[in-house]
């Protein structure tokens, strides 16, 4: 079982910190797990995105060309990715923001309209965690439990009372992948 | 401490090793791709726990020479920074090859010349591998390709350096350094008492004491007799370095009738790219150089006996293809593919370039 994700948004929507929690949750599942960042001057308002790959065997290249699953925050990012998931994989985007839908028909696409479920949470800072509960649910990689434990050893102690928040945002984004 | 696993960067993984080998000291200058080396050192306060000393240097031309000052007394002590701080540098380590004395250099590589680009690089080879300083010496050079080798390179680097008394060199790119990956990190070993430095270093400065003699630590010897043969056992001891710790890893090659030798992380791209490559029915190998000095020439040398061609792929113009072509028969048609300016090519680049070179020709 591998799994070759790709994350990608602005930067200050939490591309890198989605990733790293998945990254974690992988630890805490004893898989093997790789997290490269595209880093560089880039700051709030230039694009960010992140490779995450999960595996219960060795990994090998931490650089990808195509993925089996994409989770795109910004026009941008579908522009750059659509066409690099693989066939069969799995494309999850949120639309606002999204002028050009994504066209392909030999992947699966789930629209997870992150932005509206937070907004109605009032939690804005969930706003990541919702699109990684969409993840998860819709392909078994590391399950909820997993992504508690990771967000726990993620966060540094004087930050775990935000744990409960997170957890809510992460079981909205599971319901709206079940939609 | 005991054994741990952890996510990390490869610069983190760098600084809790060290803490853990027991490491008297890291002196250092921050620059981008490997400033979390020094910040985890600063978060982690090593002072208050083994004893460490950490410090942030006004230079990297003052972090050498504290390193060269602190390894005269025979501390484990190291250094790290990024190819336009390793150029600084150059002078000191010079140095700390020709009086012999143990050390660990970090280089996480960025693309060059000058200050270039903060993205990954592997165009210090020839820095790392021909000299870099001036003088006849030379380094040993570990190129690790996983975070799990960031950290365990500090404790062989340092036990290298130590057996050899001879500085060694962690030469890693930004990749490695900032991906995040599982490591185990050793136990916490106790750093050496005076005593026992005493006893491993009988030639370090650390006071006369009862000893009948004063050590003195210097390169300098006016006297070209004696310079010679200072020369002559540097030689030596680089002889024996050849002879016993060439390291590197293969994969696929009994079958191979290709060869990749790549090293770091992008013999990790490689080998996706070589999994793509078998998947069409394309026989290739990988070779995974290690110990960049020592060369496993011999290795590549048989391998390369049984293919019809190599290919070198390095994030570089073409450095380490000259020792891949002195290791292999001339004949034997080897290629180059490289990308420069910190840009990291993906499998199936690479796959479409060896295709290119020795498939499509």
């Amino acid at each position: 079982m591998t799994h070759e994700i790709i994350i990608a948004g602005f930067g200050g929507q939490g591309v890198l910190s989605m990733g790293k929690i998945l990254a974690y949750a992988a630890l805490m599942d004893n898989l093997e797990v790789t997290w490269m960042p595209s880093y560089g001057p880039e700051q709030r308002g230039g694009t960010a995105n992140v490779t995450v790959i999960l595996s219960d065997s060795r990994i090998s290249s931490p650089v990808l060309d195509t993925y089996d699953i994409a989770v795109i925050l910004n026009q941008q990012s579908l522009d750059k990715f659509e066409s690099h998931v693989k066939p069969g994989g799995l494309l999850i985007y949120d639309p606002s923001g999204i002028h050009h839908k994504p066209t392909r028909t030999d992947i699966t696409i789930l629209e997870i309209d992150a932005m509206t479920a937070t907004i109605e949470m009032g939690n804005p800072k969930g706003y990541n965690m919702i699109l990684l509960g969409a993840l998860i649910e819709s392909r078994k990689m590391v399950g909820l439990d997993a992504v508690l434990r990771g967000l726990k050893k993620a966060l540094p102690e004087r930050h775990h009372h935000l744990i409960p928040a997170n957890e809510a945002a992460l079981r909205r984004g599971q319901e709206l992948a079940r939609k | 401490m005991n054994e741990e696993v952890r996510l990390m960067k490869g610069n983190e993984a760098i600084a809790h090793a060290a803490i853990r080998y027991g490491a008297d000291g890291y002196f250092g200058y921050p620059i981008t791709p490997q400033s979390e080396i020094l910040e985890t050192l600063e978060a982690l306060m090593p002072w208050e726990t083994t004893g460490m000393v950490v410090l942030q240097a006004e230079s990297e031309v003052a972090s050498i020479n504290m390193v060269y000052g602190g390894a005269a007394t025979g501390k484990a002590v190291m250094t790290s920074s990024s190819s336009p701080g390793v150029s600084l540098m150059q002078e000191g380590i010079s140095y700390i090859a020709a009086a012999e004395l143990p050390a660990l250099i970090v280089n996480v590589m960025r693309g060059g010349p000058g200050l270039g680009t903060i993205h990954p690089s592997q165009s210090d080879y020839f820095q790392a591998t021909k000299g870099g300083g001036h003088g006849d010496y030379h380094l040993i050079v570990l190129a690790p390709s996983t975070v799990q080798e960031m950290a365990d390179f500090v404790a062989l680097g340092f036990d290298l350096a130590f057996k050899y008394r001879t500085p060694a060199m962690i030469l890693a790119d930004g990749v490695v350094g900032q991906m995040m990956e599982k490591v185990v990190l050793p136990p916490q070993r106790q750093r050496r008492t005076p005593e026992q430095i005493a006893e491993q270093c009988p030639w370090a400065a650390t006071g006369k004491g009862s000893r009948g003699n004063r050590n003195v630590v210097t390169s300098l010897e006016l006297d070209s007799a004696l310079m010679e043969k200072n020369n002559e056992r540097f030689q030596r001891t680089y002889a024996e370095i050849e002879r016993n710790e060439v390291r590197y890893e293969t994969y696929y090659t009994e079958d191979a009738d290709y060869l990749i030798v790549a090293f770091g992380s992008v013999a990790r791209i490689c080998l996706k790219s070589i999994e793509m490559a078998r998947a069409e029915g394309i026989r290739i190998g990988l070779i995974r150089p290690i110990t960049l000095w020592p060369f496993p020439y011999e290795a590549i040398a048989g391998l390369g006996a049984k293919v019809k061609g190599i290919q070198v792929v390095e994030l570089n113009a073409g450095q380490m293809i000259e020792d891949v072509r002195l290791a292999v028969e001339r004949d034997k048609p080897v290629r180059h593919f490289g990308r420069m300016g910190g840009i990291v090519p993906n499998p199936g680049e690479i796959l479409e370039a060896f295709k290119r070179d020795f498939i499509n020709k």
